[in-house]
């Protein structure tokens, strides 16, 4: 296919991984490594997750480790070639686990070089990344097109990226004449040589992939994969190997979004009524296309209100259902939850989270529903909060969530977050389980002389009556009301309805185990997340403890109620930081007095919930955490100099 | 039974409803309310037809007329202020076996609720709905609604209201996928039961406006109305709501109208004050069809299905 070589003369590269051609193909032999992170970007459209997407399924296929996250822009088609544009995805795959997206990648893939600078203002690379970077820009027709080129390559350099410039939509042509559609594919090619892919296996994922499209896409994706693999072979040097770990158990691989849909018809609901929100709405998208081969239905609503109440008529009729949404369908549902707590009526509401207050960052990442989730409705309003910690939670937790609404009569909020819910992980394949799906509606008929709210004083919980239960008709109302289910008009019976909802949660932390502890039991600091930021901390610990220092996490998933045994962890720590995605003023930050310090939302919570003084350090940068970061941070607390890891560009 | 000896080993299964049956707790509303009329209609209706009280369901959302769950001797839920309808819509979805009451008022489905007004019309759902417009707000106490008259003076209006009323007639039938509304009064019993029941037999979503007083917040609204019937214009058809003759004689004024055809139906609630039934058309698609489809899959169906779509994610 490489009928011109005469491109090569434009490939440079460090001394290290310096492009040539190389005439003894047979004699590469591939460099083992443990792990690597790879990222394409490009411009919207170009298929750039597609092909990271494919290469993440059949690295896990070949056993190794994989977490892959979308690198999404806030628009839909942003200006072609804009910096902050960039659409991609970051692969970060290894022979052992992988539970985060890493800290700088080491190679990166880039259609166009404007697409790299906001990668680099994110902190996305180091000295030494790799860039494969399409050249046709430099020899563009558009004088301005070419220096922008040639600026951007010069600064790369300057900032110590390691610039190949690649001839890749040429490389297409060999193939395509239109190759802007299929130069995703050729890059993949390209990755899989790099990386030693079988080649077999990757063209069976791509056939399987796009199972769905003309046996002429199929054709041509295949050749493009061919193409780009073969002009790997003939012009890098860069080949590596990453072998897999022995697997034992099956495996899925999936994102956050799917493994929650997966976990909706796992859980034997039958109804998800959802209005479109970012980054939520895949999971709906996905469970649309499957759920009726298990009955069940999507709907659809006309707003986020219409839809948690949609869904609570259907709890109430005994179908627990479930929504899905992300902060501000929350913020639009509050009123709603507060009546399912009030009338008891078992639900389930999933909060995809992303940036907030208001629109906020719909695409991107934070830990910022927690308190709304808590707090959000007025009065005393107790639910549970749940927070899946991985992609594998999304579906357990999910299960777990309907059995609690159920047996608790209470609605139960489920915290993912967009770093889970585009993340795509491999995870041991669940053994379903008859029982996840539940009973079918009792209509036997309803226990004379029992009211509607037979509390049950020492765990305020009691049975429900379910429309079609002769002898049980009752009236569900969002007032005040009496264990029989009749208005409150004494002052008494308001304070009695609020104190045994309250107690059923007292009642569900006490089946609670407390949290295990990740490192020593007890040491000179503790960190303590929730939610996606599990592999990243760590990580993030495990590195700061290989440097000597007592530092040990804890990761909870119960946020209301707490998890048990808190206080008793917390006293073996010297100090106690809460490590999240979400704004907090720092502690030095200018006019803070003591008392006037925001506080990351678990700090907030923890403190008020345990009185210890417990700090906070967060991000709300619109991206997951990074190891290195949160090691920094670690070696920080401990007085220590910046520790070795690479640091970004 | 009669004639059946005790020691006969017949199961007697068979239960019939009388109107205590549908009678929950004593009505609060004020007296000469005519949310009155309106419940003892519907508890008529549910004798009539022998709704078992374990399978009805009457929702509402805020206001005077949603009291009207605790009333009824049904399940009943009482929810949120403008949100009865995505409730009852949602109670429906996977029970199409609950016969299903939206009580609600001119603000809760007019205002706070107009979304979901206008997309449960479309969505069709077997529903009765019952609007209780009494131009006002009675509960919050005397604050303008979207259908009070221009000029009414209220709490939020002292100078009287500025904007022209909402005609929700007109609003119902412009609907897409619309396949039942009615308009009735509460102070003709006879047309309101024959008005609910006929929207009762319905299938799809039945919409009837009551036009209903309040002598409390905005009393003498429909004075004029019952002073001087021929304002009313009663729709007489044989597909349309039948009252006998001397019932029908209290109004004057009739005309032939036929319910299937809609844009006559669109002009008659632009012009005067239509009493019976504007239009129906029971051949609309009804969304419970799809919300209830896969009910009774069986566990191992379920199994299958959830293995059959891990094997796609299987490494």
């Amino acid at each position: 296919m490489t009928r011109d070589l005469r491109y090569l003369r434009a490939i440079t590269g460090d001394p290290s991984t310096r492009v040539t051609v190389q005439r003894e193909r047979a004699q590469k032999r591939p460099q083992v490594i443990d792990e690597h992170i790879v990222e394409i970007v490009s411009d919207s459209g170009e298929g750039a997750q597609k092909a990271g997407q494919i290469f993440g399924a059949i690295s896990a296929k070949m056993g190794n480790g994989v977490w892959t996250v979308e690198i999404i822009p806030a628009e839909i088609k942003p200006p072609a070639r804009s910096r902050a544009g960039a659409s991609g995805i970051r692969i970060r795959f290894g022979s052992n686990l992988i539970s985060n997206m890493g800290d700088a990648a080491n190679v990166v893939v880039a259609l166009n070089e404007q697409v790299l600078y906001g990668r680099i203002d994110s902190g996305a690379y180091k000295q030494g990344t790799a860039v494969l970077l399409e050249n046709k820009w430099g020899k563009d027709a558009s004088p301005e097109i070419v220096e922008q080129y040639q600026t951007a390559v010069a600064y790369f350099r300057s900032r110590g990226l390691v610039v190949h410039e690649l001839p890749i939509e040429e490389g297409c042509r060999s193939v395509t004449a239109s190759p802007r559609l299929g130069k995703n594919m050729f890059v993949l090619g390209i990755l899989c040589w790099i990386y030693n892919r079988n080649l077999d296996k990757a063209l069976a994922e791509v056939a399987c992939a796009f199972a769905r499209k003309s046996e002429e896409v199929r054709a041509l994706n295949r050749q493009l994969i061919e193409a780009g693999f073969a002009f790997a072979q003939a012009h890098l040097t860069m080949h590596y190997d990453v072998p897999a770990r022995p697997q034992r158990t099956p495996l899925v691989v999936m994102n956050g979004n799917q493994a929650l849909a997966l976990g909706v018809m796992a859980s034997g609901m039958e109804l998800v009524a959802m209005y479109p929100i970012t980054p939520a709405t895949s999971a709906s998208h996905y469970l649309s296309e499957i759920f009726h081969d298990v009955g069940g239905f999507v709907h659809q609503a006309e707003d986020e209100i219409a839809a948690i109440n949609f869904a609570i008529g259907s709890s109430f009729s005994g179908k627990t259902a479930c929504t899905i949404t992300s902060g501000p369908g929350l913020a639009l549902k509050m009123e709603s939850i507060g009546l399912a707590v009030m009338a008891e009526i078992p639900l389930v509401i999933v909060s995809v989270q992303r940036g907030g207050p208001a629109t906020g960052l719909p695409t991107k990442v934070e830990q910022g529903d927690l308190l709304a989730a808590l707090f959000g409705a007025p009065g005393d309003a107790p639910k549970v909060v749940l927070a899946a910690a991985t992609i594998e939670e999304c579906f357990h937790l999910l299960i777990a969530a309907r059995q609690l609404a159920e047996t608790f009569r209470i609605p139960v909020i489920l915290l993912t977050d967009a770093n889970l819910a585009t993340g795509v992980q491999p995870f041991p394949r669940p053994k379903l389980r008859p029982q996840w799906l539940g009973l079918p509606i009792d209509q036997a008929p309803w226990q004379r002389g029992v009211s509607a709210y037979d509390w049950d004083e020492k765990t305020g919980l009691s049975p429900r009556p379910v429309p079609g239960q002769r002898g049980g008709e009752y009236v569900a109302t969002g007032l005040a009301h009496t264990s029989g289910a009749k208005v409150a008009y004494e002052p008494d019976a308001n304070e009695w309805g609020l104190t045994m909802r309250s107690r059923k949660l007292a009642t569900l932390q006490q089946t609670l185990k407390p949290p295990a502890v990740h490192g020593q039991e007890k040491g000179d600091l503790l960190v303590v997340g929730w939610g996606s930021t599990l592999g990243a901390i760590e990580e993030a610990v495990d590195r700061a403890r290989a440097d000597g220092l007592a530092v040990s996490s804890v990761h909870l998933r119960f946020l209301s109620p707490l998890e048990p045994g808190l206080k008793q962890i917390f006293s073996r720590f010297r100090d106690i930081v809460t490590v999240e995605i979400n704004y907090s003023d720092a502690a030095n930050s200018p006019r803070n007095a003591e008392a006037s310090r925001r506080y990351g939302q678990l700090a907030w919570l923890l403190r008020a919930q345990l009185l210890f003084d417990i700090d906070c350090w967060s991000q709300a940068r619109g991206q997951p955490l990074q190891p290195g970061a949160i090691y920094q941070e670690i070696r920080r607390r401990f007085g220590l100099e910046r520790g070795e890891l690479a640091c970004s560009v | 039974m009669f004639g059946l000896k005790a020691d006969w080993s017949l199961e007697v299964t068979q239960r019939y409803f009388t109107l205590e049956s549908y009678t929950g707790a004593d009505a609060r509303w004020c007296p000469g309310c005519g949310d009155h009329a309106v419940l003892t209609a519907v508890q008529r209706i549910c004798r009539d037809e022998q709704l078992p009280p374990e399978r009805t369901v009457a929702v509402s959302g805020i206001g005077c007329a949603s009291r009207f769950p605790h009333y009824m001797a049904t399940y009943g839920f009482h929810g949120l202020h403008g949100r009865a309808l995505p409730l009852a819509c949602g109670i429906k979805a996977r029970r199409p076996d609950l016969h299903v009451w939206v009580a609600t008022g001119d603000g809760d489905c007019f205002s706070i609720g107009a979304g979901h007004w206008i997309h449960a019309v479309r969505y069709n759902m077997d529903i009765t709905v019952m609007v209780f417009d009494n131009n006002i707000y009675g509960l919050t106490k005397k604050q303008t609604s979207p259908t009070s008259p221009a000029g009414l003076k209220t709490n939020t209006h002292p100078l009287g209201n500025p904007l022209p009323p909402q005609n929700p007639l007109s609003v119902t039938l412009a609907i897409s996928n619309v396949s039942f509304v009615a308009q009735t009064i509460d102070w003709h019993p006879m047309h309101l039961h024959a008005t609910l029941h006929a929207a009762f037999k319905h299938r799809g979503l039945s919409f009837v406006r009551i036009l209903q007083r309040c002598p409390a917040m905005n009393d003498h609204a429909f004075d004029e109305l019952q002073r001087n019937p021929e304002k009313l214009s009663l729709l007489t058809h044989p597909q349309g709501i039948g009252i006998d003759g001397s019932a029908a004689d209290r109004f004057p004024n009739q005309q032939v109208h036929d319910p299937s055809n809609l844009a006559a139906a669109r002009s008659m609630a632009e012009a005067g004050i239509p009493i019976g039934l504007l239009f129906q058309d029971e051949t609309r698609p009804c969304y419970d069809h799809l919300t209830s489809a896969g009910i009774g899959t069986s566990i191992d169906a379920k199994l299958r299905a959830l293995d059959g779509a891990l094997d796609r994610f299987a490494v």
